[in-house]
């Protein structure tokens, strides 16, 4: 059975469904819509079966699959699952169902501007999804770096349709209509522009550029990386087991600063995709203007690979340049932390706030990856899933709501509680998941990536904890102007929450007790897999001053 | 017996999910859902406890484990309970009071259409606190902490649709945080120190670690307990909550989770009593918040915030005697429990009054209400009795001993603390008979106004009756608890007995003899009362407040601590984040619009070059060659 | 006679060619000059595999031939399709990438 491609089969499983769903005939858009969906299920069953055949505490990468492609430059199509990445598959496939549902009618053609009968946009934004789980799903199975790279910047093309090409219809009552009285010259020609569109194009011209620049950087890493292991080994190779391999037994020695240079690039692309304070104005704009449902995918599935990529390749192929670039990259995730909070008591858009909060929250992710103790990187990685699967939960929700008023502007909501029970409640719990409430998912997380970081880094541990404090503002004043409060105009006929969002919310709120009260089957997956990478960075945990758990066994 | 400890907790949660979840078919029978799983959970506790009084010794404790919750390498989470007399006096207090409290709030929330949620709420708040006080690790306690603050955000909240509610409960959970931010470093330290946070462990080796963790510990641990007990500087909630319904105000605000910071110091009194430097902040804190409370109390003509400021003032008494040490833990936890009884049974009368008075809470509308409502009226004036520690009533036991363990501490700060502790129970008795003056005796003030607001909305005339059934007899039941509770507890230090085995007890020597401080006691009553007399019953109250004097003034605005939170900390904080908003648009994402803008300018003016006359490239190309083969010929040279 | 003199030719002619290039605007008359330039590059080859005794220019010569043949007939063709729709041979009237 071991010879059986599962991985390769569960990466290419959305992608054919990608393809069949763009082949469905234009006016049979809701047979695409089911027909995407059935994929997208049929891939968490996959997803599903590789995390009962994988054996936590077993070999380090295992159900691999390893074939020459390019062999003229030692480029391999190796894949092999460690713990970390079959929970993030798991969240991917998992989510992407949901993203699907939540984003339903938000590809509909509306019957008002229809240019020729072949348009088909429904058909594009389904198989887009389907395009970037299956490029999301591959790029956490691969094992060799420059098949990462390709699949890691190939998702950004779809990323860059959906986001372009599928606004918001919300109207012109964004934060940017506001924030003019914030700056006085636009900084680009292009936000100038009438209408939602030119917003659009910019947030999605903005992403790319970003993420370009990121990967270009990183791509001259991976040459760099060929020509070390081609002087090293006689050979240049990709592959990381074997790079692991030789370091193991002695047969690698980067130099340093040709390691730290390498890291650079590498780190420098993940953290544009994490993103990583100063690297994340692309993010607020980005989720600003794509459906809710795409800034899900943005958010919870598509950025997680920069920070997966962290730990998975920073880590394991660089660990001196790690630790030598570590304090400095905990200052700027704990910059990321505090800032992305306060940015987010400053928002007047519903959606940028949700992405200056992801801001937030992938600092505390990428504190607890370069803690280097066992709680931090644990953390962190569960701290991956429970972010995507609040962020999932509150931004869908709120984007139900945003769909409902035509408006982003929080100003424009106020006392939905009343009108729409269901919204309001559903909310409430996607924003105590938020503010990492005990009880739900991402306050085991937090907690953890808290614990590790003090016990490395007192200093450090205190300050990011002041973020509960604020993560508690955002987060109520929120949903206090929002849903509290007298009924504000267009307010009173909002609907509650209809079946098919129900069914949205529930499963994930189900989830988010479960990851809270319950997170031990994934800890399972993620602890033997953190313990490999710190023994790659040659860190162990720091000692409590006083044992008293031996000093009571002892008794 | 053991596994009946998570049914304890379960009970509650149950209830909490059925009706949170149930939907509109259980608009009906929810609340008796609710009061049913909150009395299953009394029952339980009742049987436990019969069970622990068959045992004695070590074996009274008995703990469970449930499951293991997060573990980390060396960081093991586990989900276990552990219930000893210190918990178990918790336990039958909160289920307890808390069933009656359900049983009230049938009548009181009859006609809100959201009652089957608020009971849903309540039930959610019982399991949160339930796992507060069961918890044996201090990261299981921390999720009780917080779901409790949750609970209470809710139920503040309740009336969402006033806007002073939602900021109100806003208000609380936020400033609640503050307090868990120090409790959640707290148990971060105690990771780092100890490897564990299991109470067992991290007390039983309390002593082995270094002065200065300890005292941060104690410090942080106190910082915890000021947010979720309201004491300085962490006060400025709890007086906004009381926007919550009454019974909420009752169970939460008064007679159970404000008093979590008690259960918080003296469950780690171990760490408190080598600290000592810790445990003098307790006292300072604690000797602060009673003074400032009861002088916020003697202001208010809200009858509810009057009630609030009373309730930070008690429990500054309480985080006084728990700071005192092995003196003071006993008492600590008995003035906490006959305060559960009269405080929630003061808070349930003024939910009657506010009843059967049109939700008026103003104090100057009221007065002469006595013979409109005499269950409460006797019910309320027993608690009154009570906590004015009249002779012979529970507040009498509790807080006497208080202030004798105050004076006990011995030194200078002795006679401080117990001078504090002393004239606090002046000032109580002055605060408390206003209250009672003004709502129960003198002319009735309800009925004027209308005639006096001219062109204001006429309101309907209020027409003050008795609350009904499910209203009075938890407030006769809880009456009987101020009356009785406190004597009973003395009846051969029974109490102490009971809890020295957890908490530990030393006898402080008294500087005088306890018949002075008790008769001094006494005395500073006497004068309380003659003062409020003097002020409220002899002469009549002014329907309009008085402007007062200074003091009053500020002590009406709460002591100014809203203004100073405003100046202080929300309006640099408002600054600060539109600064910052402003700076991530021009400067972050300016450089790099900027650096975009400048590669866009720069291709406009090659642009120009591109012009389209064949001769201008030929010119180019020409130009070009000639400068390849003028540098080959300069090369050549060099 | 001295080879070397043959390239001082190839040289003139190509910088005939070359100033005919930059200063007229008749697309002909631009493109004899080009061809000019053409065959002043052969004479050089030619001239170059004679002095170096080996048969490598004369080879680029052919090539070079074969190159100048093609362009010409494309080179005509377009100039016969632009004189046709603009009525003109100038270059300059050919400044845009469309009509």
């Amino acid at each position: 059975m071991s010879s059986f491609p599962l991985l390769t089969l569960t990466a290419a499983l959305p992608a054919v469904g990608a393809i069949a769903t763009a082949a469905v005939p234009a006016a049979r858009r809701t047979t695409a819509k089911w027909l995407a969906l059935a994929f997208s299920l049929a891939t968490l069953v996959l997803a599903g079966i590789i995390a009962t055949r994988f054996t936590p505490g077993g070999a380090r990468y295992q159900l691999t699959e390893s074939h020459a492609w390019i062999a003229d430059f030692g480029v391999r199509y190796e894949l092999g699952v460690d713990g970390i990445a079959v929970v993030l598959i798991g969240l991917t496939a998992v989510l992407v169902p949901f993203v699907m549902l939540a984003g339903w009618h938000d590809a509909d053609v509306l019957e008002a501007h229809r240019p020729n009968r072949n348009w088909r946009p429904t058909q594009g934004f389904f198989a887009l999804i389907l395009l970037v789980e299956a490029m999301v799903v591959i790029a956490f199975e691969s094992t060799d770096v420059f098949l990462f790279y390709i699949f890691f910047e190939a998702m950004l093309i779809p990323m860059y349709f959906l986001i372009g090409g599928f606004g918001d219809r919300a109207g012109a009552h964004g934060e940017d209509e506001q924030s003019k009285q914030w700056r006085e010259a636009p900084p680009m020609r292009a936000v100038v522009g009438d209408g939602r569109a030119k917003q659009r194009s910019y947030a999605a011209v903005k992403f790319l550029l970003y993420n370009l620049l990121g990967g270009l950087i990183m791509l001259a890493a991976v040459i760099g990386l060929y020509v070390v292991t081609a002087n090293q080994l006689g050979h240049g190779t990709f592959s990381l087991p074997q790079i692991l391999q030789a370091r193991a037994v002695g047969r690698m020695h980067i130099s340093a600063v040709a390691e730290r240079w390498i890291f650079l690039g590498f780190f420098f692309a993940f953290a544009v995709k994490a993103p990583l304070w100063p690297l994340h104005t692309w993010l607020p704009n980005a989720m600003g203007e794509a459906t809710a449902p795409v800034a899900v995918l943005i958010t919870a599935v598509v950025d997680k690979v920069g920070t997966f990529a962290m730990l998975r390749y920073c880590l394991q192929l660089f660990p001196n340049a790690s630790n030598w670039a570590a304090p400095v990259i905990l200052v700027l995730s704990l910059i990321s932390i505090v800032y992305g909070a306060l940015l987010a008591i400053g928002q007047r858009d519903i959606k940028r706030l949700v992405a200056y909060t992801s801001i937030s929250h992938f600092g505390f992710i990428i504190l607890g990856i370069f803690a280097m103790t066992s709680q931090g990187q644990s953390g962190a990685a569960l701290y991956m899933v429970n972010h995507g699967v609040s962020t999932a939960a509150w931004l869908l929700v709120a984007g139900f709501l945003i769909s409902r008023r035509g408006s982003r502007l929080i100003t424009d909501f106020g006392g939905v509680q009343k009108v729409a029970p269901l919204l309001a409640g559903t909310f409430l719990v996607g924003s105590l998941a938020i503010l990492s409430l005990p009880g739900l998912g991402p306050f085991v997380s937090e907690f953890l990536v808290l614990v590790g970081t003090f016990s490395r880094y007192p200093v450090l541990g205190v300050i990011a904890t002041f973020a509960i404090v604020l993560a508690a503002l955002y987060v109520l004043i929120l949903y206090q102007r929002t849903m509290t409060g007298p009924v504000k105009a267009g307010i009173e006929s909002m609907k509650d929450l209809r079946l098919r969002e129900l069914v949205v919310v529930g499963p994930l709120i189900a989830l988010l007790i479960f990851l809270g009260v319950y997170p031990k089957p994934i800890t399972n997956y993620l602890n033997p897999a953190v313990k490999d990478t710190l023994s790659d960075v040659h860190k162990s945990d720091p000692a409590p001053q006083i044992n008293a758990v031996a000093k009571e066994t002892a008794k | 017996m053991d596994h009946l400890i998570g049914a304890l907790v379960g009970a509650p949660l149950l209830g909490a999910g059925i009706l949170l979840t149930g939907g509109r078919r259980l608009d009906r029978i929810g609340h008796w859902i609710g009061c049913l799983l909150a009395a299953v959970s009394f029952a339980i506790g009742v049987l436990l406890f019969a069970d622990m009084l068959g045992k004695s010794g070590a074996a009274r404790t008995m703990t469970s484990h449930l499951f293991s919750w997060v573990p980390v390498a060396s960081f093991q989470a586990n989900v276990s309970f552990q219930l000893d007399q210190l918990s178990m006096t918790f336990v039958l207090l909160i289920t307890g009071v808390g069933t009656l409290i359900h049983i009230y709030s049938v009548g009181y929330m009859e006609y809100d259409e959201r009652r089957r949620q608020f009971f849903g709420y309540l039930n959610l708040f019982l399991a949160a606190m339930l796992l507060l006080v069961l918890a044996d690790n201090y990261l299981l306690l921390y999720v009780g902490w917080e779901g409790v603050g949750l609970a209470s955000y809710l139920l503040i909240g309740f009336w969402q649709h006033k806007p002073s509610a939602a900021t109100a409960a806003k208000k609380a959970f936020i400033v609640n945080r503050v307090g868990d931010m120090g409790l959640s470093i707290a148990v971060m330290v105690m990771f780092t120190t100890f490897g564990t946070f299991t109470f067992g462990p991290v007390l039983a080796h309390a002593t082995s670690a270094s002065q200065a963790k300890l005292t941060g510990i104690g410090l942080l641990l106190l910082l915890g307990a000021c947010g979720k007990s309201a004491q300085v500087p962490l006060q400025s909630w709890l007086g906004d909550a009381m926007e919550g319904p009454t019974p909420v105000s009752a169970l939460i605000h008064a007679a159970t989770m404000v008093t979590a910071g008690v259960y918080l110091i003296t469950r780690s009194g171990a760490i408190f009593n080598a600290a000592p430097t810790a445990q003098l902040a307790v006292t300072v804190v604690g000797a602060v918040t009673l003074l400032f409370g009861a002088i916020v109390g003697c202001a208010k003509d809200d009858i509810k915030k009057a009630l609030a400021g009373s309730t930070m003032s008690q429990i500054g008494y309480m985080i006084l005697a728990a700071g005192l040490g092995p003196i003071g833990y006993v008492f600590a936890i008995m003035h906490l429990v006959t305060h559960g009884f009269f405080k929630a049974g003061l808070f349930l009368g003024a939910g009657s009054v506010m009843h059967g008075m049109n939700d008026e809470v103003d104090m100057r509308k009221y007065g002469g209400l006595r013979t409109y409502m005499p269950i409460t009226y006797v019910t309320f004036g027993l608690g009154y009795l009570a906590i004015i520690g009249f002779p012979g009533l529970s507040g009498y036991w509790s807080k006497d001993k208080i202030i004798e363990a105050a004076f006990a501490k011995g030194g200078t700060d002795g006679w401080i603390l117990g001078g504090v502790a002393l004239l606090g129970a002046g000032i109580t008795a002055f605060y408390m008979t206003r209250v009672m003056l003004m709502t129960f005796f003198g002319d009735k003030r309800w009925g004027r106004e209308a005639a006096q607001e001219p062109g204001g909305v006429a309101q309907p005339q209020p027409h003050p009756h008795e609350a009904p059934k499910t209203m009075t007899i938890p407030m006769i039941i809880l009456a009987f608890g101020s009356v009785f509770a406190g004597g009973l507890f003395s009846i051969n230090s029974s109490f102490l007995h009971w809890l020295q085995p957890v908490t530990g007890h030393t006898e402080g020597h008294l500087p005088v003899s306890a018949a002075v401080i008790q008769a001094a006691t006494l005395v500073v009553l006497a004068i309380g009362l003659g003062l409020a007399w003097r002020q409220y019953g002899r002469q009549a109250v002014p329907a309009v407040a008085p402007r007062g004097s200074l003091l009053t003034r500020a002590a009406r605005r709460d002591l100014l601590q809203d203004d100073f939170n405003h100046v202080a900390l929300v309006k640099p904080g408002e600054y600060l984040t539109r600064g910052l908003v402003y700076l991530d648009h021009s400067l972050v994402d300016g450089a790099v619009n900027g650096t975009a803008a400048s590669v866009g300018g720069l291709s406009g003016r090659l642009r120009r070059l591109q012009n389209g006359y064949v001769r201008s490239y030929a010119v180019s190309m020409f130009g070009g060659a000639a400068l390849l083969v003028a540098a080959t010929l300069l090369m050549r040279g060099v | 006679m001295n080879p070397v003199n043959y390239l001082y030719l190839a040289a003139l002619l190509f910088t005939i060619g070359g100033a005919g290039v930059m200063i007229r605007r008749n697309a002909i008359i631009v493109f004899m000059c080009v061809e000019l330039m053409l065959n002043a590059c052969n004479l050089a080859f030619v001239t170059f595999a004679r002095l170096h005794d080996n048969l490598d220019g004369q080879i680029f010569a052919f090539f070079t031939m074969v190159v100048a043949a093609a362009e010409v007939v494309v080179g005509l063709a377009i100039i016969v399709t632009f004189f046709r729709s603009r009525h003109s041979a100038s270059v300059d009237d050919a400044s845009l990438m469309k009509l």
